[in-house]
C-alpha cells in the first residue's frame, strides 16, 4: 500500500459507514411506507376475529396505531436512535430482546453452511479447472448447474427423509436431542456455549445437528461457488504470467496456490459476499422445515400476523448483516489485490 | 467488461439475428436449456386439455403409484400428479416471465434515468437502488403478502419488487460506458432528443447484457414464487402452484415420493433451463465473460 494509503482507506471505510446508515434509513423507510400503504389491520390480525371494536380500538392506542401514519414513522425512528426496535405486537416483548433470542441460532447455522460452501465449492472448482474439459471438470459442471436449480426445501425434505428416518446416521429437525440438557445461554451459539459449559456431549450433539441443515442451507451457495471459482481460474490459467511462471520451471503447486489461486480471489471473493442475500432466504426455508428456532422463523411467523414492528426489525438486522458483509468483501480486496487501492 | 466487444456482439444480435440463433444452437448446454423449457412449454399448453381435472379429488386412489391410469401417480387427496404439474407449469412460467418482464421495466427506468440525468439524479436514484439491494426479499415478499392476503398475484408484485435494481446497475453502467462514444454524440449533434437517444441508440446497444440477466431473472423469480408458494404466502391450497404442492405433500415423501418430487423436479428443471439459456446466450454474446 502507498505511503498515505492508511489515511485514505480510513476516509473511505468512514464514507462507507455514513453510506450504510443512510442505505439502512432507506430500508426503514421503504417497510414502514411497504407495510403501512397496505390494507391490513393488525390489531385484527392479533387480536382474532372474535375482537370487539373496543378491544381493537384498545390494541390500537396501547401500540400507537391509532396516531397518524406520520407520527408513527417519526416515534418508530425517534426510538431507533436510542437502540430500541419498539415491542412485538405478536409476543409483545421487545423486538431487540426477541432478535436476540434468535438470531444465534440463524448465525451459527449460516457460519456452518458458508463452512460447507467453502469446503466442497472451492476445491471443486479448483479441480474442474485444472482438469478443464476431463471428467472432474464435467461433473462440477453438472454439480453447479443441479445445485443452483434445486428447491432448498425438497432438498431439505429429501436430506431428513434419506439421512434421518431411513438410514438413521443423523439427528432429525431442532438444534440439540430433546433429552440433552441445553447449556447455559452466553453466546447463543450451542456448540461454542457447551464447549464453554465443557460439556463434550453437549457440543458434539449440537454438531450433529447442524451437518444437514448446514449441507442443505450450503449446497446453493457451495454450486455457485464451484462455478465462480472454476471460471475464474480458467481465466487466469490462461494469461502470460501462468505460461511464464511454469515455464521458468515452478512446481505445478506452486503456481496454481502462489500465481493463479491468488489472482482468482477476486471474483471468488465477490462471490462469497453477494451469497450472504442468499443465504438468508435460504434460511427462511431451511428453518422452517428443521424446526430450527432462528430469525427465519420469527419473521415467517410475525409477517403471518402482520406483526410489522417485528418484520421491520428482523428487515434492519438483515440490511446491517448485509451491507456489513459487502463493506467487509471490500476492504479484503485490498489485503487480496495490492491493485485495488481505495485512495 | 470493455464496451467495444459487446457493443459488436450486441449490433450482431440485431443486424445478424440469425447468426447469434445459429451459434445459441451449436451451444450444447444452451441446447439442452432450449429443449427442456420447449418440453416444459408444450406441457404447459397441450397437456392441461388432455388429462383431468387438477382438482378432482378421488379418495379410493390416494397416493397411488404411477401407472396408465395416472402416469405420475396420485396425490394424498388421489389427485393426478401429473395433471396438477402441468397446470402448475401454466402459473409458474406466467409467474417467471411476468415478474422478469415487470423489474426489466422498472430497471431500464430507473437506470436510463440515472445514467442519462446524472449528477443529483444519479445518486438519488442509485442509493434507491442500494436500498432495494439491502432489503431482504424473501422477508418483504413475505410481508407484503401476507398485508396484501396471500395470493399468486402479490406474490408476482413481491418478486418484482426485490428484483428490478440488477437491471437498473446492469443499464446504468451501459449508459455510462456508452453515452460518450461517437455514435452518440453524432446522434445528439443531429439534434436527437434525450428520449430519442435513449430509446434508439443507448437501448438496442445494451440489449446483449439485458437478455443474459433476463434469462437467469426468469428462472430466480420462479425458484422464489415456489419458496414463498412452499411456506405458505403464495397461491394457496388446492391451486396447483408447484412450491405448494410440495408443501402439501411433504409428510408422504416416504409413501409417494412421486407426489412431492415431481412439482420439485418441474422446478428444477425450469431453473435449470432458463439458467442454461443464460449461459449460454453469454458465451455467444459476449465471449469474453463466461
Amino acid at each position: 500500500m502507498r505511503e498515505g494509503g492508511g489515511q485514505f482507506l480510513l476516509i473511505y471505510i468512514l464514507r462507507r459507514l455514513a453510506l450504510m446508515v443512510f442505505v439502512l434509513w432507506g430500508v426503514t423507510l421503504a417497510a414502514f411506507v411497504i407495510s403501512h400503504v397496505v390494507p391490513a389491520d393488525p390489531a385484527a390480525a392479533a387480536l382474532g376475529n372474535n375482537a370487539r371494536e373496543e378491544q381493537l380500538q384498545d390494541f390500537r392506542v396501547k401500540n400507537g396505531l391509532d396516531k397518524p401514519q406520520v407520527v408513527q414513522y417519526a416515534v418508530y425512528m425517534g426510538k431507533l436512535f436510542q437502540g430500541d426496535l419498539g415491542v412485538s405486537l405478536r409476543t409483545q416483548a421487545p423486538i431487540a430482546a426477541d432478535l436476540r433470542q434468535f438470531f444465534p441460532a440463524t448465525l451459527e447455522l449460516t457460519l456452518v453452511a458458508v463452512v460447507f460452501a467453502v469446503l466442497i465449492g472451492l476445491p471443486l472448482g479448483l479441480i474442474a479447472a485444472l482438469r478443464h474439459n476431463r471428467a472432474p471438470d464435467l461433473l462440477a459442471r453438472i454439480f453447479a448447474l443441479i445445485g443452483g436449480a434445486t428447491p432448498v426445501y425438497w432438498l431439505a425434505i429429501l436430506a431428513l427423509n434419506v439421512f434421518h428416518e431411513r438410514l438413521g446416521w443423523l439427528p432429525g429437525p431442532g438444534r440439540i436431542d430433546a433429552y440433552s440438557l441445553a447449556p447455559p445461554v452466553r453466546t447463543g451459539l450451542v456448540t461454542i456455549d457447551a464447549l464453554l459449559a465443557h460439556d463434550p456431549e453437549v457440543f458434539v450433539d449440537a454438531l450433529r445437528h447442524l451437518i444437514l441443515p448446514g449441507l442443505v442451507l450450503g449446497a446453493f451457495s457451495a454450486a455457485l461457488l464451484t462455478r465462480m471459482t472454476r471460471s475464474a481460474m480458467l481465466e487466469v490459467l490462461g494469461q502470460d504470467y501462468i505460461r511464464t511462471a511454469r515455464a521458468k520451471g515452478l512446481p505445478g503447486g506452486r503456481v496454481v496456490w502462489k500465481h493463479a489461486l491468488r489472482n482468482a480471489s477476486l471474483p471468488i471473493l465477490t462471490v462469497l459476499g453477494s451469497l450472504f442475500g442468499s443465504l438468508l432466504t435460504g434460511a427462511v426455508l431451511t428453518e422452517t422445515i428443521f424446526s430450527w428456532p432462528g430469525i427465519g422463523g420469527y419473521a415467517t411467523s410475525s409477517a403471518v400476523s402482520l406483526d410489522f414492528p417485528a418484520v421491520m426489525g428482523v428487515t434492519l438486522v438483515a440490511g446491517l448483516a448485509y451491507s456489513l458483509v459487502n463493506l467487509l468483501v471490500d476492504l479484503l480486496y485490498v489485503g487480496f489485490d495490492p491493485r485495488v487501492s481505495y485512495a | 467488461m470493455t464496451a467495444a466487444p459487446m457493443l459488436a456482439s450486441a449490433r450482431s444480435l440485431f443486424t445478424d439475428r440469425r447468426s447469434t440463433l445459429r451459434k445459441l444452437l451449436r451451444n450444447p448446454g444452451a441446447v439442452v436449456g432450449l429443449v427442456l423449457l420447449a418440453l416444459l412449454l408444450v406441457a404447459a399448453l397441450l397437456l392441461p386439455p388432455l388429462l383431468g381435472s387438477p382438482l378432482e379429488q378421488n379418495l379410493g386412489v390416494r397416493l397411488s403409484a404411477p401407472s396408465t391410469a395416472h402416469l405420475l401417480g396420485t396425490d394424498q387427496l388421489g389427485r393426478d400428479v401429473l395433471s396438477r404439474v402441468a397446470n402448475g407449469a401454466r402459473l409458474s412460467l406466467g409467474l417467471g416471465f411476468t415478474v422478469m418482464l415487470t423489474s426489466l421495466v422498472i430497471g431500464l427506468v430507473v437506470g436510463l434515468l440515472a445514467g442519462l440525468l446524472g449528477g443529483w439524479w444519479d445518486e438519488a436514484l442509485m442509493r434507491l437502488t442500494d436500498i432495494f439491494l439491502a432489503f431482504p426479499g424473501l422477508i418483504l415478499a413475505m410481508a407484503i403478502s401476507a398485508a396484501l392476503g396471500p395470493s399468486l398475484l402479490n406474490v408476482m408484485i413481491a418478486v418484482a419488487l426485490v428484483s428490478w435494481p440488477t437491471y437498473a446497475r446492469l443499464i446504468r453502467a451501459q449508459v455510462l460506458s456508452l453515452r460518450e462514444r461517437e455514435f452518440i454524440d453524432a446522434a445528439r449533434a443531429l439534434g436527437a432528443a434525450q428520449g430519442r437517444v435513449a430509446l434508439r441508440h443507448l437501448l438496442p446497444n445494451s440489449v446483449a447484457p439485458l437478455l443474459v440477466q433476463a434469462s437467469f431473472d426468469v428462472g430466480s423469480a420462479i425458484l422464489t414464487a415456489a419458496g414463498l408458494g412452499f411456506i405458505g404466502f403464495g397461491a394457496q391450497p388446492p391451486t396447483p402452484e408447484w412450491g405448494a404442492m410440495v408443501s402439501e405433500t411433504r409428510n408422504y415423501i416416504s409413501q409417494a415420493p412421486w407426489a412431492s418430487s415431481t412439482p420439485a423436479l418441474a422446478i428444477l428443471a425450469t431453473v435449470l433451463a432458463f439458467n442454461l439459456i443464460g449461459d449460454g446466450l453469454r458465451d455467444v454474446l459476449d465471449p469474453r465473460s463466461r
